[in-house]
């Protein structure tokens, strides 16, 4: 391939070193939680190797692991018999593995180019020689296909072309192992067809793709093999000719949709609505309406990137919210502020607990009871017992295990962070509960919990919102399901409708068909 | 509480089996914070008993908290500041600018309107700080250093300059030397307004939103809190402080000049904070904890000068001190990671 020879650094010296890349015995976890464990695979030059997988299934880590993002707790890489052990991806990125990641890592106040060229800028006597880059720039480009000026800041681009210019970044590298993590969830149509023509042309370059992805369809026609992982533990590794997309489904899953899911209380037809909205508008959000019943269960599914968070936020007026209404039980949300619509009755459990979620360092009690403190306290004043106590029945109540009411929730495993979040909810005892990501990153036993925490809210008249990417839970957990693609809502499924191929469809319509904006 | 492990995989997903002995160290680790500061105090204050004579005396330990009573007060105030993720630099020029308004007021009118006017213009300007602070969005140390600009600025105009010096018979000196069991006023007024804020912050919801505000804003503002209205009490106090300790040493010394307070007052405010153990980064802090640090500063101030060192060195100690403390706090923060 002519985009790889920018540079006669040194690392690119060694990217022609190609062989198998030899993975075995490879074994991590998270405090405490195994989330990936002891996995062996083989990826041969040449090839697209799929992982898939539900999310938490290890996928990621794997990649990971590969790429030197992160280091195994147990196990051996070799790449054409060499051992490898990498403590930065800079040393992956010296035998030429390169990744492009779920979270973006680019350097906003650069342009693209220089984005592009970082730590391997063509100098003399250290000054950079911009003109050079930027032909290079125009070269790779044109060989990829992708329509960038270089000079524009990459901090102003959309998250497409930032992705865009990720994998540029890394074909300028002149890797021989490219990892790719969910490349096309924030891409168009055309953008998509785009990237896997890079793919395709990748392995025929004789180089290897790792490619990490949800989409099922996508997997099948790029992979040359599919590696399964579920719970840490590889599945199996099979020909991509012989899988199929239900095949891949029963590996992932390896159990029935009916076990995984407590079960579903059908609510009356006659039901009251607790939440209506009303052509909303916000950042993201396009024309949103919908309503929800008390007692029901409504599940947001959808893309990456297709704006459901976006409407949480909006329903719950943590963004500018431009147009439309939100009636909780009838009265109006309009111009309040998260604060407000807690003491409402609305209450959203944010999709990263740690950065939106959590005060890390502080107390399981005062976690628990930082919505609502105005519970156990008179005239602002704290009543330690009154805390204690409440915190202890909230805590017996979602099934949170710490050692003590007093550790940090730093401490805890993600399901019982999880729970803490629940437990906090739960103490606001709202009359709708938005929950974003409920089991992200959280181990499946207590996932089984969450899923009966959250049956058990809308059997006690709660009406809540479920958004998810896991697909098995929107379909497991919903009495209806919205799927949201571009911030709008394109379809709602309810009873013989709802199933998987209607909901893939409705959310790859997107990216087949709807070009580019 | 009430634990139960059902499963051995339950034991496994959990952290039961590890969480009871470190949740022993973390919790050793609040009080052991409260160790930090405390024992090198005593250890201050018994080497200095026994080194020098008149340290011990009634005399020089009440002095010692007569002159620090403007910055313990600024410096409990600021610690609230600190802990909800912001910071004041403006302490300074506001307690410069308090103590010429309740000088010159001082000079014409009652005690009691002068005490009030500075108490005023300080909350005044601490809720301007807030508010540029908490809705233009602007990095907390550059609001309140621009707006220690602004106020220096302001207190020359009102004073055009000059120093005030007020008369001995008033009411107005009354407010700060007045004797209680021998202990002026200033002492007493001082030691009420530090325990209200210290309970405030280890007590009330208040405390508990300032702590949420500091420790990760967009989580507390997701559960509920309103993030900017803590942020400008917690400057509006800070103000306040500036404002009371102003009219305490204008009443104290009965004189008042606009440069009176100045970046020294604000940096040893920010250094009995920091010496205290309360983080920078916000989140964590503790009213009696800065106490205790402005006080171990102040010690050092008046063992260099009771024993006769050269006072070159207090500066020198004091530097190395405050990078101690730092870096035990960057150290503790990473070991709760």
């Amino acid at each position: 391939m002519s985009t790889g020879n920018i540079e006669e650094a040194p690392r690119s010296a060694a990217a022609n070193a190609g062989g198998d890349l030899v993975v075995t015995g490879v074994s991590k976890r998270y405090g405490g939680v195994p989330a990936l464990s002891d996995v062996s695979l083989t990826i041969t030059p040449g090839t697209v190797h799929a992982l898939v997988g539900e999310n938490g299934a290890g996928k990621s880590t794997l990649g990971k692991i590969i790429s030197g993002v992160i280091t195994p707790d147990e196990g051996t890489m070799t790449l054409g018999g060499e051992q490898l052990s990498f403590k930065s991806p800079r040393e992956a990125l010296a035998h030429g593995i390169v990744t492009i990641v779920q979270e973006l890592a680019i350097v906003p106040g650069l342009t693209v180019a220089e984005n592009v060229y970082l730590g391997v800028e063509a100098t003399t006597a250290g000054f950079v020689r911009r003109r050079e880059s930027r032909r290079r720039f125009r070269e790779l480009a044109k060989t990829v296909g992708f329509d960038l000026s270089p000079d524009r800041r990459a901090g102003g681009l959309s998250i497409a072309d930032q992705q865009k210019v990720e994998i540029m970044r890394a074909l300028s590298r002149n890797a021989s192992i490219v990892v790719m993590d969910e490349p096309t969830a924030a891409l168009s149509g055309n953008e998509t067809a785009a990237l896997h023509e890079i793919i395709r042309s990748l392995a025929r370059d004789g180089k290897s793709v790792v490619l990490i992805s949800h989409f099922l369809s996508e997997v099948l026609a790029l992979a040359d093999v599919i590696t399964t992982l579920r719970d840490g533990h590889l599945i199996r590794t099979t020909d991509a000719k012989d899988a199929t997309e239900e095949s891949l489904i029963e590996g992932m899953l390896g159990r029935s949709l009916l076990t995984a899911f407590p079960e579903k209380r059908m609510a009356d037809e006659e039901r009251t609505v607790v939440l209506e909205v009303d052509h909303l508008r916000a950042p993201g959000v396009n024309d949103c309406s919908f309503v929800l019943h008390e007692s029901e269960i409504l599940g947001i599914a959808g893309l990456v990137g297709a704006g459901r968070s976006e409407l949480a936020r909006a329903i719950f007026r943590d963004s500018k919210v431009s147009g439309g209404t939100v009636r909780l039980k009838g009265a109006d949300l309009a111009g309040h502020s998260p604060s407000r619509s807690i003491r409402r009755g609305l209450v959203l459990i944010p999709e990263s607990r740690k950065e939106m979620g959590l005060l890390v360092g502080r107390s399981v009690k005062e976690n628990i009871s930082l919505s609502r403190l105005d519970l156990v306290s008179r005239f602002g004043w704290i009543s330690g017992i009154r805390e204690r106590r409440k915190v202890n029945e909230l805590m017996n109540a979602v099934t949170v295990k710490a050692a003590s009411i007093r550790t940090p929730v730093s401490m805890l495993s993600g399901g019982n962070q999880q729970k803490l979040m629940f437990a906090r909810s739960v103490m606001c005892s709202p009359s709708v509960l938005i929950a974003d990501e409920p089991t992200r990153g959280v181990d499946v036993g207590s996932k089984r919990a969450i899923y009966d925490l959250l049956t058990e809210m809308a059997a006690s008249g709660m009406g809540v919102v479920v958004i998810s990417s896991d697909l098995e839970e929107v379909l497991g957990l919903a009495h209806r399901v919205l799927v949201m693609r571009h911030g709008r809502i394109i379809t709602e499924l309810s009873g013989e409708r709802m199933n998987e191929q209607a909901v893939l469809a409705a959310a790859f319509t997107e990216s087949n068909n709807e070009g580019t904006d | 509480m009430n634990v139960q492990v059902e499963t051995p995989e339950d034991l496994d997903i959990d952290d039961g089996g590890t969480s009871g002995l470190r949740s022993g160290v973390i919790r050793l680790l609040g009080s052991w914070r409260l160790a930090g500061i405390a024992i090198p105090f005593l250890v201050l204050f018994i080497t200095l008993s026994v080194w020098s004579g008149p340290f011990l005396s009634k005399t020089n330990l009440i002095n010692i908290l007569d002159q620090q009573s403007a910055i313990l007060a600024i410096a409990a105030a600021g610690t609230l500041v600190l802990v909800a993720g912001g910071l004041d630099l403006s302490v300074g020029a506001i307690y410069g600018l308090a103590t010429v308004v309740s000088g010159e007021v001082a000079e014409h009118h009652s005690a009691w309107i002068a005490i009030a006017a500075a108490l005023l213009v300080g909350l005044g300007v601490g809720l301007v700080n807030g508010m540029i602070v908490a809705f233009l969005k602007i990095n907390p140390l550059i609001a309140t250093l621009a707006m220690s600009f602004v106020i220096s600025g302001v207190a020359l105009r009102v004073s055009s300059g000059n120093l005030i010096v007020l008369s001995q018979n008033s009411a107005f000196y009354k407010f700060a030397n007045a004797e209680l069991w021998s202990v002026p006023s200033a002492v007493w007024i001082v030691l009420i307004f530090i325990v209200i804020l210290g309970l405030l912050l280890a007590k009330t919801s208040f405390g508990r939103y300032v702590v949420a505000s500091g420790g990760n804003a967009e989580a507390a503002r997701l559960a509920g809190v309103r993030v900017n209205q803590i942020r400008i009490i917690t400057f509006a106090l800070s103000g306040l402080a500036a404002g009371l300790g102003g009219v305490i040493d204008t009443s104290r010394l009965l004189s008042a000049q606009s440069t009176g307070g100045g970046p020294n007052l604000t940096f040893t405010v920010l250094a009995g904070i920091v010496v205290g153990g309360t983080s920078i980064a916000g989140g964590e802090g503790s009213v009696p904890r800065t106490t205790i640090g402005v006080l171990f500063i102040a010690l050092i101030g008046n063992g260099i000068n009771l024993l006769n060192i050269n006072e070159l060195y207090q500066q020198i100690v004091l530097g190395i001190i405050l990078l101690l403390a730092v870096s035990i706090d960057v150290w503790a923060r990473k070991r709760r990671r």
